[in-house]
């Protein structure tokens, strides 16, 4: 019998909850690490017993969780991510020369092949790496020493790094992006680094087609088709179909392109979800109307999904790590808010439902197809 | 023994309960306690004082015998009452809301 697992970091701690393949009844475990942040959590996909956890506080910093029980218990692991040499400076918000300083890791990536191994991606912007099952961390500085470090800014929400894409066909290469610098790819496992920004327009900088400066939201791919990938940028849905050396503009008909999550369907390469929001001054779904968007087209045509969303007065906002998509027959697609709803569809989208209603706001959501 | 009182998030770290006891080899001192106390529970690393630069952090605040002594040297005696255990340590998150 199939079971889902969802794993749902927020403001004030983490929550698992948990189904069997129906999707209908779940269980729900927490909160873990009560009243911190808790950005991400993540599971190996060799061990999903493995988890991972981003736990950080403005008191007292960042601390790093592991679980080998599919989170029954758990243990603080290593927390100590120290920069690489002398860290230098970016930009600050007013574009002066600003130190780079570690707050904490938004974003966890378990390796594809070794459950010992992850990836953090923190802020201020660097990629770290654990290969001792995240006692011990080393930062992979080749992206963060790219001539280009100097220059890089923060988005509102910090300057941080907070997608990791480990391709599943070329070990060597990993896609990255980071708020407010753009999209990175390394063909050399992380040694190296080049931006894959062009056919980004951006108006938030001097010069809207930079090589860098772009506020990347986050990039999904499909394991099936690696070199494509999508993209919800602050503003535009973007795609590119070679790796990232080019990107075009698939927004369509959406009533926005502003947003933050963006995810492709588990079985269709070409089935692609998104949640537009307002606008980068108001963070909610415009006309109050919580929707989902899918195209089954690789973009540009969009279609509504609101069965069993609210559709008025609704006003919370679904962070850029806050969506997942389980790889069930009937692809499940999973979304939390930061007004603390879960919703699921176990459906591909065509009908929702709320897991839970009233958690702390959610920050990232994550799933486990279990066998 | 010295006596430390820690803030709630960081006793559900180290998961103890009330009071921490250390024994504190030679002068009491904020860094001989810190070094203590991380000896004893790893997992407050870094939640304190800083990995590298053992610097305090920002949001945390040391008090004893009904004093302030955050911005003291590190390295500076601590109250009698203190090394003798007649007075705790205190480790104090500053107050904010949220």
């Amino acid at each position: 019998m199939s079971q889902v697992r969802v794993l749902v970091g927020t403001k004030k701690g983490a929550f698992v909850l948990s189904s069997d393949g129906k999707r209908k009844q779940w269980e729900v475990s927490g909160p873990h690490f009560a009243g911190w942040e808790v950005y991400h959590v993540k599971g190996s996909p060799v061990d999903p017993n493995r988890l991972y956890a981003s736990q950080s506080s403005g008191w007292f910093g960042q601390v790093l969780q592991r679980s080998n029980d599919g989170g029954k218990t758990w243990q603080p692991a290593g927390n100590r991510f120290v920069y690489d040499g002398v860290p230098g400076t970016h930009q600050w918000y007013d574009g002066t020369a600003h130190p780079w300083e570690f707050k904490r890791v938004w974003h966890l990536e378990p390796s594809r092949t070794d459950p010992d191994t992850v990836y953090a991606g923190a802020e201020d912007a660097a990629l770290f790496r654990s290969t001792d099952g995240a006692q011990t961390w080393e930062e992979l500085p080749g992206l963060r020493n790219h001539e280009s470090g100097p220059g890089w800014q923060p988005g509102a929400g910090g300057m941080c790094l907070h997608t990791i894409l480990l391709d599943p066909a070329d070990p060597q290469r990993i896609f990255i992006a980071i708020s407010a610098a753009g999209a990175f790819r390394s063909d050399d496992a992380g040694k190296t680094w080049r931006p894959i920004n062009r056919g980004l327009k951006s108006q938030t900088i001097p010069d809207p087609t930079a090589e860098v400066g772009h506020c990347v939201h986050r990039i999904a791919q499909h394991p099936a088709r690696p070199a494509v990938l999508f993209m919800q940028k602050h503003w535009d849905v973007m795609r590119t179909d070679d790796a990232g050396e080019s990107w075009t503009e698939v927004s369509g008909n959406l009533p926005t392109d502003f947003g933050f999550v963006i995810d492709v369907h588990a079985h269709e390469p070409d089935t692609v979800y998104v949640v537009p929001i307002k606008s980068d001054s108001e963070h909610f779904p415009p006309e109050g109307k919580l929707r989902v968007y899918r195209s089954r087209t690789g973009g540009n045509e969009w279609e509504a999904l609101t069965r069993g969303l609210p559709q008025s007065d609704c006003y919370v906002n679904v962070l850029r790590d806050a969506m997942a998509i389980d790889s069930l027959d009937s692809c499940g697609v999973y979304f939390g808010t930061t007004g603390g709803q879960v919703y699921a569809s176990a459906d591909a989208g065509d009908n929702w439902a709320p897991i839970v209603r009233d958690l702390p706001a959610v920050l990232s959501v994550e799933v486990q197809t279990l066998a | 023994m010295i006596r430390v009182v820690l803030p709630a998030h960081l006793r559900t770290l180290a998961k103890v309960s009330g009071e921490v006891e250390l024994a504190v080899e030679g002068p009491v001192t904020q860094r001989a306690i810190l070094d203590a106390l991380e000896a004893r529970y790893p997992a407050l690393r870094g939640t304190i004082r800083d990995h590298v630069t053992h610097k305090r952090r920002a949001f945390v605040r040391f008090f004893a015998c009904e004093q302030d002594l955050s911005h003291e040297s590190p390295d500076a005696p601590l109250p009698d009452a203190v090394a003798s255990g007649a007075e705790p340590f205190l480790v104090v998150g500053a107050v904010a809301g949220g």
